[in-house]
């Protein structure tokens, strides 16, 4: 029933600590106008905008679409905004698709942004709450106990957490747009990193960033006439769970694994190692690299870790993991995910550059937030669905 | 052009006025009696302590009866923290574990002392060291900490439903 | 376009202040809306919810939401940060993509923790505008005085908005301000914020409402008469207040356009106008006339909970056509200073 819709336009800015050359407003309207450059657009020809960010109090705005309506030249049209935590960049994604796929409009630009610098991540982060005992330190101490689990569940060897971030910010060198380049990661050298939350090394955790990332979604016929690459959105998924209860298995959510099930079956796929080009996963972490191949679907149970020792997530391996280096090269929160969503459209689209792996016929994105209960999808592919 | 501005600076405040809750009321008495007083779902049975913001989550329901749990507990996964954090007055390294209490079915987030960070380990039994009575507010910080009993470890399977 | 309706409706009593925390406010009102509609949890195929975090000043305080939805096994569920109202509009967007073929929407807001008036000052242009902090109730007040000034709107017909909403707010349970006052009365009142009186402003409150949309057949065994969503849009405007219309609304008229307002006759309008003066702005760009009801729940002046006063106004406008009251009905919400962004929908009876 649902109506086709591809991506035709995609653009990011640079990524960096602090972007003190633009407003939030620029750093928005920077990477709206490349995609909007790649989808052969201009504002006026967009119907709706959706945009997605994580907690206003990052940067001190309260629902700062309202005030962006300028910079986005948006007066008159709808704006729409969704916010899901650290999936916010790929939920937003898939609202903007519906906007497309519900038939209510053909060209829909989405944006995803967080300026951290403008305020004070730390604070707006993990703002001090009575009652409670404050012994967390920051999104690391929630989710190192959740990886000592993994660790002691599948018994996987203390290097694997290394391998993957040397990896990734290997691959983010071939990236103009990350955060990091740093060329110089040795396996050895990343395992002498200090440990800032046992057992999370420094170099496994991600940087704090400023970036944006937005894309035109438009409509079969829109998309057919565009002359330009074009990735088309073959499934969508989503699915939340509860923080905390008891008995909840934190490190394969269950509402990650239903979301892969249900993705998986949308899109047709049925093996996805082996349908699968070119994988864009939230990795903030390097441990869930292999957490997050088990509970998708790619490795069986207690393995994942193997398939990052045996090098099947390198750029040049059977499942290209994150080529653009991942979260742990940028992580502009509220753009993130997204980033990992264009960045599967952009290897589908072979407009991935250096980074770019051999003929991605099909490409899978994915988001999650909160304390591992939120969870956004989905997976693009060169032909129609 | 070095005298562009190019950032200002704009404090932002604001006061807020948090509430605990009827559901949590209970227990934050409890923690001024020096008892850990959690609550029982009235659908799936399970205990929480603390209980949370008055719900059980899984069941979507509000919790029902007040339910006293021990002291001792099992350390079910930790963390150690090397990162000088804002607003953190607690001196790095120190463990942050999840300790799930004797007669409770969630864990709970507290500081572990009393041991070398390199020596606490999953399964590790403790209890809590109490803040001196005329300190206490209704709050779970009137536990220090908790420390080792130097009881056997608990039996993974024991707690690894908890992970 | 699949056929989508407003099946069921629940909301909490409007509250100048609660002590409960926002999930435990939340559950009751959910099990409500799932009661009236006579549908099970696991029936609902998306759950999508509005709230504001500097509402409640903690990050990610919509999280905890999900903990009063019985989310076990694990549900598809989204949040917007904005009015429940807009959280409808993406269920409706979902449905429309014909994924699920029901839903369950929420707004909530606790007004009280903070001075509301206060924080809706971080809505502003954080580098020129939000660092001279004016308040909502000034920002309200530099719009009132343009409209008096330029004659498009009188002190007496404010007032007149004031004395016809909290009259009618006499029969809505769910209101926070309500009483019968006279024009003289409400016009020799002290002013707050000049030219605005205390009455011309809304009364905040901590609330909740929640609604359930169906799509088609689904509907219809649902509900006896559902109110039949037949057009929904919404537009935005620029919030420049320097270089903005501060008489006219023209996302509004733009929104009630592409929704169809026009095309015949509503009986009902329930508009989430505010302030007094803004209710007469709107009433004109919707273009609504005399056979109009305005408000008859006494509208955002006598209970205007924060994140959910939009979907409110949803609720009011679908239950007249569902007890039969009315045919064909107009619901608003808005967001922003002088009504920044509007929602229209209007929804009809079979
Ligand atoms: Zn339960």
């Amino acid at each position: 029933m649902a109506e086709r819709c591809a991506v035709i336009g995609v653009g990011q800015t640079h990524h960096t600590s602090c972007r003190a050359d633009v407003s939030i407003a620029g750093l928005v309207r920077e990477a709206v106008d490349r995609a909007l450059v790649s989808a052969h657009m201009t504002m006026a020809d967009i119907d709706a905008i959706v945009i997605g960010k994580a907690p206003d109090m990052l940067e001190g705005v309260m629902m700062p679409e309202l005030w962006l309506v300028d910079a986005l030249a948006a007066a008159g049209k709808p704006v729409f905004r969704v916010h899901t935590a650290g999936s916010v960049g790929g939920s937003t994604a898939i609202v903007a698709a519906q906007h497309v796929m519900s038939g209510v409009h053909k060209r829909v630009l989405t944006v995803g942004f967080e300026k951290q610098s403008d305020g004070n991540a730390m604070w707006a982060l993990s703002v001090p709450m009575p009652f409670g005992m404050p012994v967390h330190a920051g999104a690391g101490g929630y989710f190192s106990p959740i990886i000592r689990s993994y660790i002691k569940r599948s018994g996987a060897p203390a290097h694997i957490g290394c391998m993957v971030a040397v990896k990734d910010r290997t691959n983010a060198c071939k990236n103009p747009y990350a955060h990091l380049h740093e060329p110089d990661w040795t396996l050895e050298k990343a395992m002498a990193s200090p440990m800032l939350w046992d057992p999370v090394r420094m170099v496994e955790t991600c940087p704090s960033s400023d970036g944006a990332m937005a894309l035109v979604l438009a409509s079969e016929d829109v998309a057919d006439a565009h002359t330009g690459p074009k990735a088309w959105v073959h499934a969508t998924a989503m699915r939340s769970e509860p923080t905390a209860f008891a008995g909840r298995n934190q490190v394969s959510p269950k509402a990650s694994e239903d979301c892969a099930a249900d993705l998986w079956r949308k899109a047709g796929i049925t093996s996805p190692i082996d349908e699968i080009d070119a994988v864009e996963m939230y990795v903030p972490f390097a441990w869930f690299e292999p957490m997050w191949l088990e509970s998708l679907g790619f490795a069986p149970k207690d393995q994942g870790w193997r398939y990052v020792e045996d090098g099947v997530t390198e750029m040049t391996g059977r499942l290209p993991v994150n080529c653009s280096g991942g979260v742990l090269s940028s992580n502009p929160i509220g753009a993130s995910g997204m980033l990992r969503f264009g960045e599967a459209a952009m290897q589908v689209m072979g407009i991935a550059g250096e980074h770019q792996v051999d003929s991605v016929r099909k490409a899978f994105g994915h988001a999650y937030g909160g304390g591992s209960q939120f969870f956004a999808m989905w997976v693009v592919g060169a032909n129609k669905p | 052009m070095s005298d562009d501005v190019l950032r200002i600076r704009t404090p932002i405040g604001i006061k807020y006025q948090y509430s605990a809750g009827p559901r949590v009321s209970s227990h934050l008495h409890g923690l001024m009696d020096g008892r850990f007083v959690g609550k029982r779902c009235p659908t799936c049975h399970l205990v929480y302590m603390p209980p949370r913001n008055g719900t059980c989550a899984k069941c979507g329901c509000l919790l029902g009866e007040d339910v006293e749990v021990g002291q001792r507990g099992t350390i079910t996964t930790f963390c150690i923290v090397n990162v000088p954090f804002l607003g953190q007055t607690i001196k790095i390294p120190y463990v942050a574990a999840t300790i799930l209490l004797d007669g409770a079915d969630m864990g709970m987030s507290h500081l572990i002392q009393e041991v070398e960070a390199a020596d606490v380990r999953m399964g590790m039994r403790v209890e809590p060291v109490w803040r001196p009575r005329d300190e206490w507010q209704p709050s779970m910080e009137n536990v220090l900490y908790f420390r080792p009993t130097g009881e056997p470890d608990a039996a993974f399977e024991s707690y690894a439903g908890q992970l | 376009m699949r056929d989508v309706a407003i099946i069921a409706s629940a909301q909490a009593i409007n509250a100048a202040t609660t002590t409960a925390t926002p999930v435990e406010m939340l559950i009751p009102v959910v099990n409500q809306v799932l009661e009236n509609a006579g549908i099970a949890r696991a029936d609902i195929g998306f759950w999508c919810h509005g709230s504001c975090d500097y509402m409640t000043g903690q990050p990610f305080s919509f999280v905890s939401a999900v903990d009063a939805l019985g989310a076990w096994p694990p549900i598809i569920e989204s949040h917007v940060e904005a009015d429940g109202a807009f959280a409808l509009y993406e269920a409706w967007i979902k449905i429309q993509t014909g994924e699920v073929d029901t839903a369950l929407v929420f707004g909530n807001g606790r007004s009280s923790s903070g001075d509301i008036n206060r924080i809706l000052t971080l809505q502003l242009d954080p580098y020129v505008v939000g660092p001279l902090w004016p308040d909502d109730r000034s920002i309200a007040a530099l719009q009132a005085r343009a409209c008096l000034e330029s004659g498009v709107v009188t002190e007496r017909a404010m007032a007149e908005v004031a004395m016809r909403n909290h009259h009618n707010a006499i029969s809505n349970p769910y209101a926070l301000r309500r009483g019968d006052h006279t024009i003289d009365e409400l016009m020799a009142a002290a002013r707050v914020a000049d030219p605005l009186r205390e009455l011309d402003c809304p009364a905040h409150a901590d609330g909740v409402t929640a609604v359930i949309i169906a799509a088609g057949d689904r509907a219809r065994s649902l509900a006896k008469r559902p109110a039949w969503i037949r057009g929904i849009d919404h537009r935005i405007e620029s919030q420049n207040l320097g270089n903005r219309s501060m008489t006219t609304l023209p996302s509004a008229a733009a929104a009630a356009h592409k929704a169809g307002v026009g095309s015949d006759k509503i009986d009902v309008a329930e508009l989430h106008a505010p302030y007094t003066h803004q209710e007469l702005l709107l009433t004109s760009a919707l273009g609504l006339g005399e056979s109009t009801s305005i408000n008859p729940s006494g509208g955002a002046l006598c209970a205007n909970p924060m994140m959910s006063a939009g979907l409110a106004r949803f609720a009011e406008a679908a239950a007249r056509i569902m007890n039969g009251s009315a045919d064909r009905t107009l619901g608003h919400a808005s967001s922003g200073p002088w009504m920044q962004q509007n929602l229209v929908c209007v929804l009809e009876g079979e």
